[in-house]
């Protein structure tokens, strides 16, 4: 069964519609990743799973639940957690008080949840007490997916987690990402890196102007000559 | 020399502490909405003004009833809690009347500033209208801990020392309580919550905080402040609406010079702007007729602006930072 199953989305930010009957859908322990062009609409895609944006028609079924009506904050409950593009860390915070926020939904104590993603991320244990403003582009991207993770979401939502990071940290990242869904988290991700990306998605969504055009899987996107023309480069 | 030391500790340095502890507190106030709210408070100044006068009623109030187990200590300190509970509520319910709809208009921070300077008249008009423009005199218990005679007699020197209670209850009381600020603001969740919706409020949000608790949290603070700066400036000092509206200058100054919406800048502010209020328009002549060979004392009064002028200083203080150092000394949230 399907973790996360949204059909025929409709809406944007104002009067003018940005997403056009979009539909995707994640299993447990999988990897979406949407792809396309500037402005196809993959940011808002992922507000709108989160409810950050009132949709104009559409369903969002998580865990067979309707949650299209549900506040965020009700949705984090429920176990999305969201990392944005930008803006993803608390700066004047420190990286153990950015995992404490990030967990302030809890109500257990947080110390299991905050050595997990310390096993995870060790260099985030090794600066615990550090500003996270501090920390460098790759450092940030981590907290940003540790304080994300300490939710134990069942389905986590990244706004281009690689942007702006150099090819080696980019690498990095996605490992941490391959590591987050081998311990059973649904992860639909947006990318810029469109190649990297569908390397390791198990579904991929190539969307135009709000619309699916190609939806198959990593390997399929990859070698389907429409989509490496006009998406890939080649 | 050491009379010079004296003189100087009497009449700048302890007075400026005193001053820049109260005015610390109040900067503390108007920096914290500035950092959760995002906008600049006019009605601080006000908020003060009402709390003093509720905290007035209250300590004439306990005054009639005979209550006086606190001496020598001043009566109204007993009626700080009682002031400070008040301003909580009213704080809450301007906050629910007036900012709420603001707020969730996502009105920009420029129009609040604006509905804040109404909220400073209504504020304004209302200490006013109730307890009037007169100044008024809520002072009891013993007026030195230290004073000049006694001290005089005690050190055998030239200069007299004395130290108001009212200076001490001021020091100690901002001391107590900006202590207990930073304590909440890093150790407690909801204190972190709330620096941590003052950082980023969209990540906040997405972490599931509740920004209706950091909000009344927020004023509960603020109104505290209030009661507490408001009510120790009208015992060291006295109590009049039109100082405390004017109080707002300084507040303002402290708050900037700090940068807006850092808690440790605001309270550094304050004694900056108190020691530069009070270290130049004191006249130094009797500090320079102890350093200095009698034949060399000027005739002047070493004062390097008239009193009168003391709002000039936090004036332009003020001015100078905005033009020079926008974000203050502690880069504050106003890049």
């Amino acid at each position: 069964m399907n973790l996360l199953t949204a059909t025929n989305l409709s809406g944007g930010y104002g009067e003018v519609d940005i997403l056009h009957n979009l539909s995707l859908t994640v299993e447990r322990g999988k990897i979406a990743v949407i792809v396309g062009p500037n402005g196809a609409g993959k940011s808002t895609v992922m507000r709108a799973l989160l409810g950050l944006i009132e949709l104009r028609s559409g369903q969002i079924i998580f865990e067979g639940q309707d949650i299209t009506q549900k506040f965020p904050q009700e949705r984090v409950i429920l176990g999305i957690s969201m990392v944005p593009q930008t803006r993803n860390i608390f700066v004047t915070l420190t990286v153990e008080e950015n995992l404490e926020i990030g967990a302030y939904l809890h109500d257990e104590p947080i110390s299991v949840a905050m050595e997990e993603v310390f096993s995870l991320f060790p260099i985030l244990a090794k600066r615990r007490n550090q500003m996270a403003g501090q920390l460098s582009g790759g450092q940030r991207q981590q907290l940003a997916l540790a304080r994300a993770l300490m939710m134990s979401p069942k389905l986590l939502l990244l706004d281009e987690p690689t942007a702006g990071l150099s090819p080696v940290v980019i690498d990095e990242v996605m490992e941490r990402i391959k590591q987050i869904v081998a311990a059973g988290v649904a992860v639909v991700m947006v990318e810029q890196n469109a190649h990297k990306a569908l390397e390791i998605a198990d579904i991929g969504y190539v969307l135009v102007q709000g619309r699916n055009r190609f939806t198959g899987t990593g390997s399929e996107l990859l070698s389907d000559p429409d989509v490496r023309v006009s998406f890939l480069g080649g | 020399m050491l009379d010079a030391a004296i003189v100087l500790a009497n009449f700048v340095v302890i007075p400026a502490l005193s001053y820049g502890s109260l005015l610390a507190l109040g900067a503390l106030g108007v920096t914290l909405v500035y950092a959760v709210l995002r906008f600049a408070n006019f009605a601080h100044g006000d908020t003060m003004s009402v709390a003093t006068m509720m905290a007035i009623y209250c300590t004439w109030w306990l005054q009639s009833l005979g209550i006086d187990f606190i001496r020598p200590l001043p009566t109204a300190l007993l009626a700080i809690p009682f002031a400070a509970l008040g301003t909580v509520g009213l704080l809450l319910v301007i906050d629910r009347l007036v900012y709420r709809h603001y707020r969730q208009a996502k009105a920009p921070p420029i129009t609040l500033v604006i509905v804040s300077v109404g909220v400073m008249l209504i504020l304004h008009g209302l200490s006013r209208m109730i307890i009037g423009v007169d100044e008024q005199r809520f002072f009891d218990g013993g007026r030195f801990i230290v004073s000049a005679g006694e001290f005089k007699e005690w050190s055998g020197l030239k200069e007299g020392l004395a130290i108001k209670s009212t200076q001490v209850i001021a020091i100690v009381s901002a001391v107590t309580l900006m202590a207990y600020l930073f304590y909440f603001l890093q150790r407690t969740r909801t204190g972190k919550a709330m620096r941590a919706f003052a950082d980023n409020e969209e990540l906040a949000l997405l972490s599931g905080i509740r920004p209706q608790k950091i909000v009344t949290s927020c004023w509960i603070l603020v109104a505290v402040l209030a009661a507490v700066s408001g009510t120790v400036y009208g015992l060291d000092k006295v109590y009049k609406p039109f100082t405390y509206f004017q109080l707002l200058l300084p507040i303002f100054a402290a708050a900037v010079v700090g940068g807006m919406g850092s808690p440790v800048g605001a309270i550094l502010g304050g004694y900056l702007i108190a020691f530069s209020e009070i270290g130049l328009t004191y006249a130094f002549k009797r500090v320079a007729g102890h350093l200095l060979p009698p034949s060399w004392v000027p005739d002047g009064l070493l004062q390097l602006i008239s009193t009168d002028y003391k709002f000039a200083v936090s004036f332009t203080i003020l001015v100078a930072v905005l033009l020079l150092r926008p974000t203050g000394l502690f880069r504050g949230q106003a890049s």
